[in-house]
């Protein structure tokens, strides 16, 4: 019964990596860049849900609208400010500039609400579920898990059978020749990095109501296990990203439950050289072959 | 006529180099240099070795990796444990070079066996893999019994010089720019670098690409190894959690920031990366936010196209030049 | 094809093949080329010209068919043992070590002929200065050959583009090929640009007494240099001989120009 439960916790953890994912592998595919910074919108998300929470009073669904636009607004201005001006340049400098955004969006966090952990409110009152005698399923693990699969049809949905969708699948495939076959590039650009940075806000959403304490570092490590995880399904693929998402989490929990809590970072560390060294571009990633 | 110019620009580079460890060296002798300037020495030397020898993989071989700390860590480990062990039975003198070789040659050990299977990869999935290996060495770490486990090792000796840790410092940064530049700047350097420029020519030339790439993986772990032994030695205790990948990103912005491919650059990015924190102590809490932004100006002032194109209107050798020219006008 | 049995021909490439999912690039192809021959490679565009190129170089690994050099048997062998064991190449779209001085390129070609050890590099040991020494000897020599030698410091990345091409032979010929394979060498140029270029080329096997295995479009360049021609049609070999001959073949003559 353990196992199930387990099972279950790993999936919802998943499900926010899969979120995070998401984002990295959208604006990778798009800008060919990898969004140190995007871990970091989690927390400025899960931040903004708190203060509004504490401040606007009750409604829950105030305070998560008022983390998405942030998080929208934020993704989108980094771009703007941070990242397009260096469109062209060599990926390192992108990288670390990156990077950086990622220090400037912790060191605020830090001024605004210090270094200790707050507690994240409990914006909605979810008993536990349970089944048989032993089986206990928390509410919250439900609604992440149901959330994250709704959104992810969504998305592959937009990204499928809409006009934008299919911008960004041309802008990632070749962005000159998109440009020429008249679509907007710095508009694609910027809707990949509002759409990737509201999955953030959610994924800050679910992550402040599992774990129940954020701080300023909190999106630091899952933007890391996120960007592992887009790797493991092979970046730039976003089926990939939901699925290496979710065997992370799944990896993960049950590491944590059978082997040692210590261990199970360097367990899910170790399945991801494992993955790559037998695939090297990810489970769905596409093989590129160098024209000579 | 290009050996020479070349020559000349890796002595000013010893040159200036020694220069500043002289002047240090007045400086904290005279006792001029206050203790907190005495104190960020040695960590600034750290870190130039630790950006030389990074920069031979990022900047020269062309390959990025996310994790430089996880081999200083293993060097620092290895030779303090030694040197813990060893402590009472030889003098300090041979005891020394003997923690810091074994260091290095451990670390440069992990490099062998990690390099082997993952130079496969190539960007972005050799940057995640280095980083999950730094972080798999981390947890092991400190899952471990005889390296402190969480804990860490708190009775590295500290004083290795006469009370000067300084000046070990300078002589280790000094033997790794000289192999490094020796390195670069020989068949196999040229091996390097040429697979950096072009893989596909290079291999078509008959360059073993596998070699090349494990000799600068091997070198670069080898001298990450050896600084972190000077980290340990340097502040007497070690905790696996200081080598975690932010301490490897670190680095990494002090190779960019130098410029990939510039010994001179590593060394100077080595030391604003280091100084600059310090002096910003004043700005107390705004600290970090400060540097933050220096660093996505300096990025963005350094490598935007937009910026380069007008660097290059307005550059330093361009002015020189239209004033000589002017000059020679006048004259003729 | 007649066979002189007298000599072993430089290449000799046996029922060479490769298929890339399902698709067969390259199909049962033969070719001799003579020591010391100037031979063309022709075709239309997508006909498999620089497929056999990465075929021979060991890029690709054929999937039917035997390649041997000067008798050697280099079928299956990497890219690094053949660029080591006489077989030299240029690009379609050049490839040079763009941040490396002009020099420099033609001294990495230099990979196996000047050995000394990592650590004679490091120490600087009298072997390094000495096969240092030579190798800047011989680098110039060759930069001198293609009129190179004045831009010897420059970057490799700021030559005008038919220097850029020269480099490229140039490094080639450093690595001491028994066989130099030039992918369409002329692509680019204007006509006084080939014309010389048709006479390096011709130097180059002087000189060097080396044997030539040309890709070309330029049917000028093709009809001055190359004895030899085999033209290459959808993987195939649709024609081969003496270069007159062959290019008279109203076979080939379709080829290119339709029906």
């Amino acid at each position: 019964m353990s196992f199930i439960s387990n099972l279950i916790g790993g999936l919802s953890l998943g499900s926010i990596y899969a979120l995070i994912a998401l984002g990295y592998t959208m604006v990778y595919g798009i800008a060919k860049m990898l969004n140190f910074a995007h871990g970091d919108i989690i927390m400025v998300g899960a931040f903004t849900i708190f203060t509004a929470a504490s401040s606007l009073g009750g409604n829950p669904f105030v305070a998560i609208l008022c983390g998405l636009v942030t998080c929208v607004i934020l993704g989108v201005l980094t771009e703007k400010i941070a990242y397009k001006p260096l469109r062209g340049s060599s990926p390192l400098a992108v990288l670390i500039t990156a990077i950086g955004v990622s220090y400037f969006l912790q060191s605020v966090a830090l001024l605004i609400f210090g270094s200790t952990q707050r507690p994240f409110p409990k914006l909605f009152s979810l008993s536990p579920i349970r089944i048989g005698k032993d089986l206990v399923i928390k509410g919250e693990s439900i609604v992440t898990l149901g959330v994250t699969l709704v959104i992810m049809a969504g998305i592959m949905l937009l990204i499928n059978k809409t006009k934008i969708g299919k911008a960004m699948l041309a802008v990632s495939e070749d962005k000159g020749a998109a440009q020429l076959m008249g679509v907007n590039v710095n508009r694609t650009i910027s809707i990949t990095f509002a759409i990737g940075s509201a999955l953030a806000a959610v994924a800050g959403l679910f992550y402040g109501l599992t774990y129940n304490f954020i701080g300023p570092y909190t999106g630091s490590m899952p933007g890391i296990k996120a960007f592992v995880a887009a790797v493991f399904g092979g970046i730039g693929s976003i089926p990939g990203a939901m699925i290496g998402g979710i065997l992370l989490g799944v990896i993960e929990n049950l590491s944590k439950g059978y082997i040692s809590t210590e261990l199970s970072d360097g367990i899910v560390f170790a399945v991801l050289i494992l993955v790559l060294l037998i695939k090297p571009t990810g489970l769905l990633g596409k093989k590129i072959a160098e024209k000579v | 006529m290009k050996k020479k110019k070349l020559n000349l620009r890796v002595l000013l580079t010893y040159g200036i180099l020694a220069a500043v460890c002289v002047l240090v060296f007045v400086l904290i002798e005279t006792g001029v240099a206050s203790r907190q300037f005495k104190s960020l020495v040695v960590p600034l030397c750290v870190n130039m070795m630790l950006a030389l020898s990074l920069n031979l993989i990022v900047g020269f071989l062309g390959e990025l990796t996310l994790g430089h700390a996880g081999f200083m860590s293993v060097g620092a480990y290895a030779g303090c444990l030694l040197s813990v062990y060893l402590e009472g039975t030889m003098p300090m003198a041979l005891r020394l070079p003997l923690v810091m070789l074994f260091g290095g040659l451990v670390a440069a050990l992990f490099g062998l066996v990690i390099g082997i299977p993952v130079l496969r990869l190539k960007g972005d999935y050799l940057a995640i893999v280095t980083l999950a290996f730094g972080e798999i060495i981390r947890s092991i770490i400190l899952n471990l019994d005889f390296t402190g486990g969480a804990a860490g090792i708190n009775n590295v000796p500290r004083d290795i010089y006469r009370g000067s840790n300084y000046l070990i410092a300078f002589v280790l940064v000094f033997i790794t720019l000289i192999v490094i530049t020796n390195l670069v700047y020989s068949k196999q350097g040229r091996a390097i670098t040429a697979i950096r420029d072009n893989r596909i020519a290079a291999e078509s030339i008959g360059i073993n690409i596998t070699y090349y790439k494990l000799l600068a993986f091997v070198i670069a772990a080898f001298f990450a190894g050896v600084a972190g032994v000077l980290y340990g030695h340097n502040i007497g205790q070690l905790d696996a959690n200081k080598f975690d990948y932010n301490r490897s990103i670190e680095i990494l912005v002090i190779v960019v920031l130098g410029g990939m491919g510039s010994i001179p650059g590593s060394l100077i990015a080595a030391g604003l990366i280091t100084v600059i924190p310090e002096v910003l102590r004043t700005f107390s809490d705004y600290r970090l936010l400060v540097y933050a932004i220096v660093l996505i100006a300096v990025m963005i002032i350094n490598a935007s196209p937009r910026m380069q194109a007008l660097r290059a209107r307005f550059s330093v050798r361009r002015l020189w030049k239209l004033i000589r020219g002017r000059r020679r006008k006048k004259e003729a | 094809m007649e066979k002189t049995q007298e000599q072993t021909p430089m290449l000799k490439v046996e029922n060479l093949g490769i298929s890339f999912g399902g698709l067969q690039a390259v199909d049962s192809f033969n070719i001799e080329v003579q020591k010391g021959q100037l031979y063309g490679l022709i075709g239309p565009n997508g006909a498999g010209k620089t497929t056999v190129f990465n075929l021979l170089t060991g890029v690709y690994k054929p999937t039917t068919g035997r390649i041997l050099l000067d008798g050697e048997d280099l079928t299956g062998r990497s890219t690094t043992y053949i660029g080591r064991h006489g077989i030299a190449r240029t690009f379609q779209n050049i490839r040079l070590f763009k941040n490396m001085s002009v020099l420099d390129n033609v001294k990495v070609g230099f990979e196996h002929q000047y050995p000394y050890t990592v650590a004679e590099g490091l120490l600087r040991l009298p072997r390094y200065y000495r096969q240092e020494k030579k190798m800047v000897e011989h680098g110039m020599e060759l930069l001198e050959v293609f009129g190179l030698q004045d831009e010897a410091s420059y970057l490799a990345a700021n030559l005008p583009y038919g220097q850029q091409r020269k480099l490229e032979i140039c490094r080639a010929l450093a690595t001491r090929p028994k066989l130099l394979l030039l992918d369409e060498p002329a692509a680019g140029m204007n006509p006084n640009e080939t014309a010389e270029l048709m006479d390096t080329i011709l130097f180059v096997r002087e000189h060097f007494q080396m044997t030539i295995l040309l890709i070309e479009h330029d049917m000028h360049l093709v009809s001055g240099i190359c004895e030899q021609l085999t033209v290459l049609n959808f993987g195939t070999v649709l024609a081969q001989g003496e270069t007159a001959r062959v290019l008279k073949n109203p076979d080939v003559i379709t080829a290119y120009l339709g029906e």
